[in-house]
């Protein structure tokens, strides 16, 4: 059966009707029609549908839409924009990180949240941070060198 | 709902006027007759057709005065948008920011041979440079028609052509044809693909001259990915568009026998489509259509388990019927030298399939209306999937339009030329457009495989310890079981599903080096693939096909020879390899590293944690690359972190470095993932690689701390691919690098650590 449940997407309040064992990453893309995150595995495994949950990061592809509750919503979308980018944005366009760029949200969601808690990480706590994360085309590089890059940016 | 253009609002025409008035500016002194046949010559304003022999196919200049350029290849993230930006720019004397590089759309470019074979720059950014020269000399003799100044008097600066002696006789490309199509016919090889060849008049730059090519400009398409602007080929939709998914047998070969559409009567606008193996599932919603999917009952056929246990895999290639055999290289005779050598060193190296494995599964979305056949794909070749479409849906070709937008990951033929078909065959049964994406387990498991093989290699050595003969001979599954695109309905599975006849080519390949001994013969050989039809290991391109695999086995033997002989691995290289620009590069990665010269192994190291270095090198079509690895191993656990690479790569020409050193830098991660990790599991079954549990790859964790590249530039010489040569001696630097640290020679990918640990015991 489905049920009705309102969603607050990077500040905007939605309200959809669905099956609460809805992946809440259909909610985000097919309900509301946004275009990112993406679908990689639905098996949390890889980390192209990241989402922010009050500022956690949560795999939309497993997190069910019921689960979500009053929990605000941020997408890379709502992440920062080209006039105010956020710190870690900045620095991937500066290291020209993404080759496809389809696993972008896991790495810019998850690296968000990181530094955010962790102020001057070491190279191997950034590592750690990310490890599991996927990223097919290798990019792993200019992905860790951008995450250090923006770790000193908000130092 | 919608961000896409409207495909009526997206031709040609609409490009070319940019929102601005046609101008078509009558000045200077010359007869109005002159100036109307010179126009009509060179410039129409109706469209000349799509085809190769046209100069308005590749190069437009539009009323604004910016370019547009028509790319019949595509991008797939190494930034090959900035370098034909570039090429286009230096040709045409305009400024690299007002051209605009249109990509794989088969509305609005022709058949270049898409993504393919590392060509394009090589192939493709010739076609552009030879385009956008023969325009440059176009509008200059306008330009000296219109201004009564005769050509060689005449320079461009920024799109404005003026007359050296005075600059206020000037003319823009702009007021030239601005807005109207090149009416210039070009010397057409006749050929469509990666050998499209159509050069105009005119000669493109001295390198001399070159202000653009050359320069690290960096991607524009980076910050829309980043602030998620950019739409991938997941995020197009289309007024109506429902969902679909596929349902693939358990048991390969299998095909449905019953389906119960009952089953799925709670689902709301579920759909099924079943035609032979052909089985799919359509819902107005995405989760609904997945949900579809798994509930839908079906009794499958009894198949015969069609696949040897994996352990047997490579005794099963062993012992296979050749199907073809192919000398690729011999001089002198072998077989006579063998039988005089004084020593024989021989090996055999093993590898196996492995998959694209792309970042997400792929996806298509088709749209049939008014006659119209309208894909979306991520695929790397657009124009043979447009052929593919029309042939599975029986349309006449120009019926049909394929518009490729970046795919979730692309690195040869994946799944995403299938996932066209199958999202075609779904529109049209349901009549309403189709998004269909494959779920992780089809992308993975599903997907045509790299293929596996063996490689024998062996040398005889005189009583002087010198080489006198060397064999090499690869035996494995094609990699074109499968051709290299969906452009026939006999190399898809939606064709194979639904019964066409099947037609398996036959290709590999043999190592691409330059030693030169006496005596030499490198051989491959093919064998049946284990399932004809419909197979997840059916067998195709990927990236660098066959090359990671030839390579690892060729330059791991190059290494055993030299260190059966003691001596130091690129002392006894340079000993045999003949080409300047092979030596230059060896020598150049060497000098960077900075190489110790000793045989391997070392022989100062003792506990569980030890080091070791180890080089490889391999030319590709015009490309030379010598990868020299640093790795540490911990004996205890059998965890090999490949620390540091250095690489030293001659393309000829480069057009943009830092796009180069970025398109490296992949290559040589990617190839450490699918040296350390990768190897597709398979039971009698199925394949069982279905996730990135089970069809692991590279962590970040795992990543290499350092890749420094080393880029030798040849102005002279044309440009060659970048896009796969740099993966081809990763396996094999990393598996003389083992050796050298622990004196264990590792010949079967991927070392793993049960395996590296196994082997040091």
């Amino acid at each position: 059966m489905t049920q009705q449940f309102t969603l607050t997407v990077n500040g905007s309040s939605h309200t959809i009707t669905a099956d609460p064992d809805m992946p809440l990453l259909y909610a985000l893309r097919d309900n509301l029609g946004l275009s990112n995150p993406h679908f990689g595995c639905g098996l949390a495994q890889c980390g192209a549908c990241t989402v922010h949950l009050d500022g956690q990061p949560a795999r939309s592809c497993i997190t069910t839409v019921s689960s979500v509750g009053d929990a605000k919503i941020t997408t890379l979308a709502g992440l920062g924009t080209p006039e105010k980018p956020h710190p870690l944005q900045t620095a991937y366009i500066e290291e020209q990180v993404p080759q496809c760029g389809y696993c972008i949200n896991g790495w810019l969601m998850t690296a968000a949240a990181f530094l955010r808690d962790k102020k001057k990480p070491t190279e191997a706590e950034i590592k750690d941070a990310l490890s599991g994360l996927k990223c097919r085309c290798g990019t792993h590089i200019s992905i860790l060198k951008a995450v250090k890059r923006a770790a000193e940016m908000t130092g | 709902m919608t961000k896409f253009e409207q495909s009526s609002a997206f031709t040609r025409r609409s490009i070319l006027l940019g929102g601005g008035a046609l101008v078509v500016s009558v000045g200077g002194a010359v007869s109005l007759d002159t100036l109307l046949s010179i126009q009509t010559a060179f410039a129409q304003g109706a469209k000349p057709p799509l085809t190769p022999d046209q100069l308005s196919s590749y190069i437009a200049v539009n009323a604004d005065g910016t370019v547009s350029a028509f790319f019949g290849k595509m991008d797939m993230g190494h930034g090959l948008v900035v370098a034909i930006g570039q090429i286009v720019a230096e040709e045409l004397d305009v400024p690299f920011k007002s051209v605009k590089v249109f990509m794989g759309d088969t509305a609005n470019s022709v058949n270049q041979g898409g993504a393919s074979g590392s060509t394009g720059i090589q192939n493709g950014g010739k076609q552009m440079r030879m385009a956008a020269a023969e325009a440059r000399r176009v509008l200059v003799e306008m330009a000296a028609s219109q201004l009564s100044v005769p050509a060689d008097k005449l320079s461009i600066i920024d799109g404005v052509v003026s007359a050296n002696n005075d600059k206020s006789k000037r003319i823009s490309y702009a007021h030239l044809i601005g807005g109207k199509y090149f009416n210039v016919q070009l010397d057409w090889n006749k050929q469509y693909g990666n050998p499209l060849y159509a050069p105009g008049k005119a000669q493109p730059k001295n390198p001399s001259e070159h202000k653009i090519v050359g320069q690290p400009i960096k991607r524009e398409d980076v910050a829309p990915k980043v602030f998620a602007q950019e739409d991938f080929v997941t995020d197009i939709k289309v007024p109506g568009m429902v969902h679909g998914r596929m349902i693939r047998p358990a048991v390969a070969g299998a095909v449905p026998v019953k389906v119960d559409e009952g089953s799925l009567k709670d689902i709301p606008g579920a759909k099924v489509v079943w035609d032979k193996g052909f089985l799919g599932v359509v819902a107005d919603k995405e989760w609904d259509a997945i949900q579809a999917a798994q509930k839908l009952k079906v009794e499958w056929s009894q198949a015969d388990a069609p696949f040897p246990e994996q352990a047997s895999l490579y005794d099963h290639i062993r012992k296979a019927t050749v199907r073809k055999r192919e000398v690729g290289k011999e001089n002198g005779n072998v077989d006579d030298a063998f039988k005089v050598a004084a020593r024989v060193i021989d090996s055999e190296y093993e590898w196996p399939f492995q998959s694209h494995a792309c970042m997400g599964p792929a996806c298509a979305l088709v749209e049939i209306k008014d006659g119209l056949v309208t894909c979306w794909s991520g695929t790397q070749k657009s124009h043979f999937v447009q052929e593919g479409l029309a042939l599975t849906l029986d349309v006449p070709l120009d019926k049909v339009r394929v518009i490729w937008k970046t795919g979730p990951g692309s690195y040869g033929r994946s799944d995403a030329d299938d996932c066209a078909m199958d999202a075609a065959i779904l529109a049209r049964a349901v009549g309403k457009p189709v998004r269909l994406q494959y779920m992780r387990e089809q992308g993975t498991g599903w997907d045509p495989k790299g293929p596996a093989s063996i490689h024998k290699a062996r040398a005889a050595i005189d009583t002087a310890g010198k080489v006198i003969a060397y064999e090499f001979t690869s035996k494995g599954f094609s990699r074109i079981d499968v051709n290299t695109n969906g452009g026939k309905p006999h190399d898809t599975l939606a064709g194979q599903m639904r019964g066409v006849e099947l037609k398996s080519g036959d290709g590999f390949g043999v190592p691409a080096e330059s030693y030169a001994f006496d005596h030499k013969r490198l051989v491959w050989e093919t064998i049946p693939p284990l399932l004809d039809r419909s197979s997840p290991l059916r067998s195709a391109h990927l990236r660098d096909p066959v090359g990671p695999q030839i390579h690892f086995a060729s330059e791991s033997f190059i290494d055993e020879v030299a260190a059966a002989l003691k001596a130091d691995p690129i002392e006894f290289r340079l000993r045999h390899i003949k080409e300047p620009r092979d030596v230059a590069v060896i020598k150049a990665a060497a000098e960077s590293a900075k190489w110790e010269t000793r045989p391997s192994p070392r022989r100062d190291q003792s506990g569980n944690k030890v080091s070791g270095r180890g080089i490889a090198y391999a030319q590709r079509n015009g490309t030379r690359v010598a990868v020299i690895a640093e790795v540490d191993i911990d004996r205890s656990t059998g965890k090999i972190w490949a620390r540091k690479f250095t690489v030293a790569h001659d393309c000829g020409q480069i057009i943009n470095p830092d796009g180069l050193v970025k398109c490296i830098e992949g290559n040589v991660v990617q190839g450490v993932s699918r040296t350390l990790w990768e190897e597709v599991t398979f039971d009698r079954k199925a394949v069982t690689s279905v996730d990135w549990l089970t069809y692991p790859i590279l962590d970040i964790t795992e990543t290499p701390g350092e890749v420094n590249v080393v880029l030798i530039n040849h102005p002279e010489i044309a440009p060659s691919g970048a896009g796969e040569p740099s993966i081809r001696p990763v396996a094999a630097a990393i598996a003389n690098a083992i050796f050298d640290a622990t004196g264990v020679r590792i010949r079967r990918v991927p070392f793993s650590p049960d395996r590296v640990k196994s082997a040091l015991s």
